[in-house]
């Protein structure tokens, strides 16, 4: 079991190496700067990539699993992991995180800062997704509000709202969040104390006790409160498209790509596993919020102007259907849940990221402003109307996986719910493409046509994010396998305990 | 021979291929990527003559089914599949055939064209994606490919993007395809549910097992919203006629031959489910009959060449989705077939029209054009023709099965309706060639015919407009009807007094054209002055595009604006409410401290007054006990 393979500490380090490298770095050197920062990304990406090729789904559970006592006293240990959910989260983190890199190549001021910060917001997503610990877990979700917070009020820019209260909002709201968790930890971690008689943060330890039910759904309240409000669950998801807005195009692209996921990879990784019983009944509560998001939010999308804006508030929308997916705690609905985290990260880093190319060139995130990018700027085109396509849930891209998996698992645990659900994919054809139409397409301005399509180091946003949407849009099976491994013995696992529970 | 059915993958694999290739490394040499692209789907093409003659020559049963996994976990599995039978083997002829002809006719006509690879990368992606979805062995793979034809109706009729017709054009049809296909999902989402399984081979046994009348009901109605859309069944047609903003060869292809007709080869594939309930086989007949009259009406108004041939397309397209809701499935996938051949003919005959004067559409600014354009105007009068249903040419014989079917299954109503559409339909074609081919302007008169990579496509296409018909008449035994069938259809002899009651309604159509727009006994003016009003109805559509806009402007984009506020002045309101009040106590808090010495002395010993106090308290709390 603990076949000690460094490979995930690696990954996990490598950027904090990267970032520490980098502060050594005189400031005025970029170049070098940047070539770490790449170099650091990389690594973790190629690394990520061949734990992904060598992960071991016939057998599922965790793999390359490596574990150290740290505080003995209160059973707190360094532990990481994979398994067939976080294994999808890993990837996407390792992808965007290079990708964000290249994102940010054009970056002249204050470049020593912001890689530096950057490659410690990318270890920090990355602890999260591979702890075993939940120690662990929440010391690394820590880890990552405080770069987005520097990053947002040093790097960002002021439309609608200030970047400051953009940051300021941003960070205060996952900290109250997080503040929720800390509560449900600590309740956790004495209950639990009591319970196996020595001290543990073993997740997995954890989720082998039956907890009782009131407790459980106290528990879970908590966690809902505070993932939700990281997934930008409905009503607490206002912070999100606003920081979206404010927040540098790196930034936006971790935060919307792979932070928000951390918050359904909590529900399910650890609100669910550990506290089956608690997710059941609030489960019902947890359906009629997602419409919130994502019909509210949609229908909200229909009048953005701004780009960002639009991406923010349409992924405030898809998140609803991941918590649909979550609430139907079926083995398929999960598995859509977790592929939907994956497309969708994907999907809104590159949006993000061909939002941030024509901003850093026109200066206007306007879609009245803007209008026949196609002409000028055809591959950026083509990287917006992939992601584009992707957001409405096109068949060929990984999203449609996402979304399609979902409502054949929620269908028959929410009716109604997952009929309102899926009629949001006419809703976001409909604000992709007038968003799609304003921008790439209708008559050239010449105003434009000083702008410069993508080329060079540009070029690997697009290709590093887009080609994994088509890919395993076309060979689903490739993730989806991983993912139902992890899944399907979670449920295992849970129906034992619950099983137990009531004999 | 039967070893072709190992090389049946590449039908629908190679256009994807040439898809990947003219769209990225060939995008800057237009020459090549129209290579690649023409040379995939003739491979296709021959491929599929080929599966079809062993189909054709087989006994009717013929079936062949192999597929891979796609998407599979225990209660959802999809996968991509080939399904060989007469029906996918017909339909592989029709699409092979007229995508090749019209990737070869687009040759000459998108010649000048800046986005010619471009044009070349789309039309592979279509072809590819129309025969995926032809070859689909369940409704899964079906559901993907549908969406990736409307996605490639989309970029098709945006082509021009620089154009703002064309860009609302495209959004409008894929968003009111999307509407379609959200009761199709929900359809394919019930039948998972409810019967566990996708595949087209194991639902059928599931289906004849099951007794829940009002669920079948209820799944037949949502999976027909799916053909409502791709077949632009009325209310969903509005985006059909304004698709005509695609350059021609793609409104002949995919826009009459191909991807409209998909709804009703869908309602053929899945007919073992339409059929369970009288009630959906109803609603589908009206709803292609008054498609069928609805559309035929507005078309006799309309003056864009191309818009004619988009409201004769509906029109036809209700037809064929009446066809299906009385039962007559064999006559129905008949008239796709000649229907395919002779629509397109027509398009393409209108593109070389507009080809060579300039991108000129108003059939009032043509004229004379049949001395200039000889090959255009001949295989046009064959297309309209074979529309209008005059013996013996392909329209004919399918059409009047239809009416057969209606006439022998007793839906009087749709069988009277079925003659009058078959009379404005030889009226309204008859008016276009009058006014366009032989009227008195003078549009025409520096016109060219067009080079031969266009003519020769419409010639072929003639052949088939005047012979495809036969495949199901005497001469061939009836062939048509014998391998395109389901078990339990029964198959009406042609009655001889349908055929001879149409022919003679579509011969008084095209007098009564010839009687106004030839020889002009009969004032159109003075016809139009007289209907102001109805003329005005027809004119615009029935004003159905209005109110859609009106509905879109006020209830959604309402609905948006009310939730915006919502969002920012409750949602946020509270967020930034909260932080407001924790600024404010701590503004006032705040003043607790003002440094002075005395002040804090005073707090200090009140202070230490509750706690003494708390403590008496809890000892005598504490003895009392």
């Amino acid at each position: 079991m603990m076949n000690a393979s460094p490979l995930l500490s690696f990954i996990l380090f490598i950027p904090l190496l990267g970032a520490a490298l980098i502060m050594a770095c005189p400031k005025e050197k970029h170049q070098p700067i940047k070539y770490i920062a790449a170099a650091a990304a990389l690594i973790s990406l190629l690394l990520s990539l061949i734990v992904f090729l060598s992960y071991d789904f016939q057998k599922a559970g965790l793999q390359f699993t490596q574990t150290y006592d740290w505080i003995k006293d209160w059973g707190i240990s360094y532990g990481v992991g994979v398994d067939g959910i976080s294994l999808p989260m890993m990837l996407l983190t390792a992808l965007i995180g290079f990708a964000a890199v290249y994102a940010s190549w054009k970056i002249a001021d204050r470049v020593k800062e912001f890689f530096a910060l950057l490659l410690i917001l990318i270890s920090g997503v990355m602890g999260t997704f591979l702890a075993t610990d939940l120690f662990l877990f929440f010391m690394f979700y820590e880890v990552v509000v405080i770069p987005i917070y520097l990053l947002v009020v040093m790097f960002g820019s002021t439309k609608r709202v200030s970047k400051e209260y953009a940051g300021m909002k941003l960070t205060i709201y996952l900290l109250i969040g997080s503040a929720f968790l800390l509560v449900a930890l600590i309740a956790l971690f004495i209950t639990a104390k009591d319970m196996l008689g020595y001290p543990s943060m073993n997740i997995a330890d954890l989720a082998k006790l039956n907890f009782a039910l009131g407790f459980q759904i106290f528990i879970y309240i908590l966690m809902v409160l505070g993932f939700g409000t990281l997934l930008s669950m409905f009503p607490f998801h206002s912070w999100s498209p606003d920081g979206y807005a404010g927040a540098p195009t790196a930034v936006s692209m971790i935060h919307a790509g792979v932070l928000k996921k951390i918050g359904g990879y909590g529900l399910i990784r650890i609100g669910l596993f550990i506290f089956p019983a608690g997710a059941k009944v609030i489960a019902p509560v947890i359906a009629a919020l997602a419409l919130g998001n994502v019909i509210y939010a949609a229908f909200i999308c229909l009048r953005q102007k701004d780009l960002k804006y639009i991406v923010g508030y349409s992924s405030v929308s898809h998140m609803g259907y991941v918590l649909v997916g979550i609430a139907a705690a079926s083995l398929i609905s999960i598995n859509g849940a977790v592929m939907m985290m994956f497309a969708h990260g994907l999907m809104a880093a590159l949006f993000f990221s061909m939002i941030g190319n024509v901003y850093e060139k026109s200066h206007t995130r306007s879609i009245e402003e803007l209008g026949g990018l196609a002409r000028q700027m055809p591959r950026m085109a083509v990287g917006m109307m992939l992601a584009g396509l992707a957001s409405l849930g096109l068949p060929g891209t990984v999203n449609f996986i996402g979304e399609f998996t979902i409502f054949v698992g929620a269908f028959s645990h929410y009716r109604v719910i997952t009929i309102i659900a899926v009629s949001g994919i006419i809703l976001t054809a409909v604000y992709i493409l007038r968003t799609m139409g304003a921008v790439l397409f209708g008559p050239r301005l010449e105003q434009w046509d000083h702008l410069q399509d993508l080329k060079g180091v540009e070029m690997v946003p697009l290709l590093v994010l887009g080609l994994p949407i088509l890919i395993f849009g076309v060979l689903p099976f490739s993730v989806m396998d991983f993912i139902n491994s992890g899944v399907a013995s979670l449920l295992a696992h849970i129906n034992n305990i619950m099983i137990g529970g009531i004999l | 021979m039967a070893d072709i059915l190992n090389y049946i993958w590449l039908i629908p694999v190679l256009p994807f291929l040439a898809f990947a290739a003219a769209g990225t490394v060939f995008i800057g040499k237009p020459a090549t990527a129209a290579a690649v692209s023409i040379f995939a789907i003739a491979i296709s093409f021959i491929i599929s003559i080929i599966t079809a003659v062993l189909v054709f020559t087989s006994a009717p049963g013929f079936i062949y089914e192999s597929s891979l996994r796609w998407l599979d976990m225990p209660g959802l599995r999809v996968e991509m599949g080939l399904l060989i039978d007469p029906l996918s083997a017909l339909m592989l002829l029709v699409v092979t055939t007229v995508a090749l002809l019209v990737q070869i006719y687009s040759l000459g006509y998108m010649r000048d064209d800046p986005g010619f690879a471009r044009y070349f990368a789309y039309q592979s992606v279509f072809a590819g994606s129309m025969l995926g979805l032809v070859l689909a062995n369940n409704f899964g793979q079906i559901y993907v490919f549908w969406e990736l034809v409307g996605l490639c109706s989309y970029l098709l009729i945006g082509f021009w993007y620089h154009k703002d017709s064309a860009k609302n054009a495209a959004i409008k049809a894929f968003i009111t395809n999307r509407i379609g296909d959200f009761g199709f999902l929900l359809g394919i989402l019930l039948l998972l549910i409810t019967f566990g399984t996708l595949s087209f081979s194991q639902l059928p046994n599931q289906i004849g097992q099951y007794s829940n009348a009002a669920m079948l009901l209820v799944i037949g109605l949502l999976l027909f919203l799916g053909p409502m859309g791709k077949s632009a069944q009325f209310p969903l047609h509005v985006w059909l006629p304004d698709a005509m903003e695609g350059p021609t060869p793609v409104s002949a292809l995919i826009h009459a031959a191909t991807m409209v007709a998909a709804g009703v080869y869908l309602i053929a594939r899945a007919f073992f489910i339409f059929s369970e309930s009288a009630q959906v086989m109803s609603v589908i007949a009206y709803v292609g009959g008054f498609t069928a009259l609805f559309a035929a009406t507005i078309a006799i108004t309309q003056n864009d060449i191309k818009r004619i041939l988009a409201f004769s397309t509906l029109s036809q397209l209700g037809y064929m989705v009446m066809a299906m809701g009385i039962g007559a499935m064999t006559a129905g996938m008949f008239h796709l077939t000649t229907h395919a051949f002779f629509k397109a003919l027509l398009f393409l005959g209108a593109g070389s029209v507009i080809h060579a004067l300039h991108d000129e559409q108003d059939i009032w600014k043509m004229g004379n054009l049949s001395g200039k354009m000889p090959v255009t105007t001949v295989t046009f009068i064959i297309g309209a023709l074979a529309l209008a249903g005059i013996p013996p040419l392909a329209g004919f014989w399918s059409k009047d099965e239809i009416l057969s079917g209606a006439f022998a299954g007793s839906h009087t109503i749709l069988y009277l309706l079925g003659v009058f559409v078959a009379f404005l339909t030889a009226f309204y074609m008859f008016r276009l060639i009058f006014v366009a081919f032989f009227g008195s302007n003078h549009g025409g008169l520096h016109a060219h015919e067009s080079p031969a990579p266009m003519t020769i496509p419409l010639i072929i296409l003639s052949v088939f407009a005047i012979g495809a018909g036969l495949v199901n008449t005497g001469l061939t035994d009836f062939a048509f009807s014998r391998y395109i069938t389901v078990s339990g259809l029964e198959h009406h002899e042609p009655v001889s007094a349908v055929m001879i009651i149409s022919s003679l309604v579509a011969a008084a159509g095209i007098f009564l054209a010839w009687l106004i727009y030839q020889k002009q006994i009969i004032s159109a003016e003075a016809i139009k002055t007289k209907f102001i009003p109805i003329y005005n109805l027809l004119q615009n559509k029935y004003y159905i595009d209005e109110i859609y806009a009106w509905a879109g402007k006020n209830l959604v984009l309402g609905s948006s604006r009310l939730f915006e506020w919502l969002d920012l002045k409750v949602v946020n309101g509270i967020v930034d409410g909260l932080a407001g009040f924790a600024r404010w106590s701590g503004s006032k808090l705040r003043l607790l401290q003002n440094g002075q010495i005395q002040t804090y002395t005073v707090y200090i010993y009140v202070g230490l007054i509750v706690l003494l106090l708390a403590a008496i308290c809890m000892s005598v709390n504490a003895w009392l006990i």
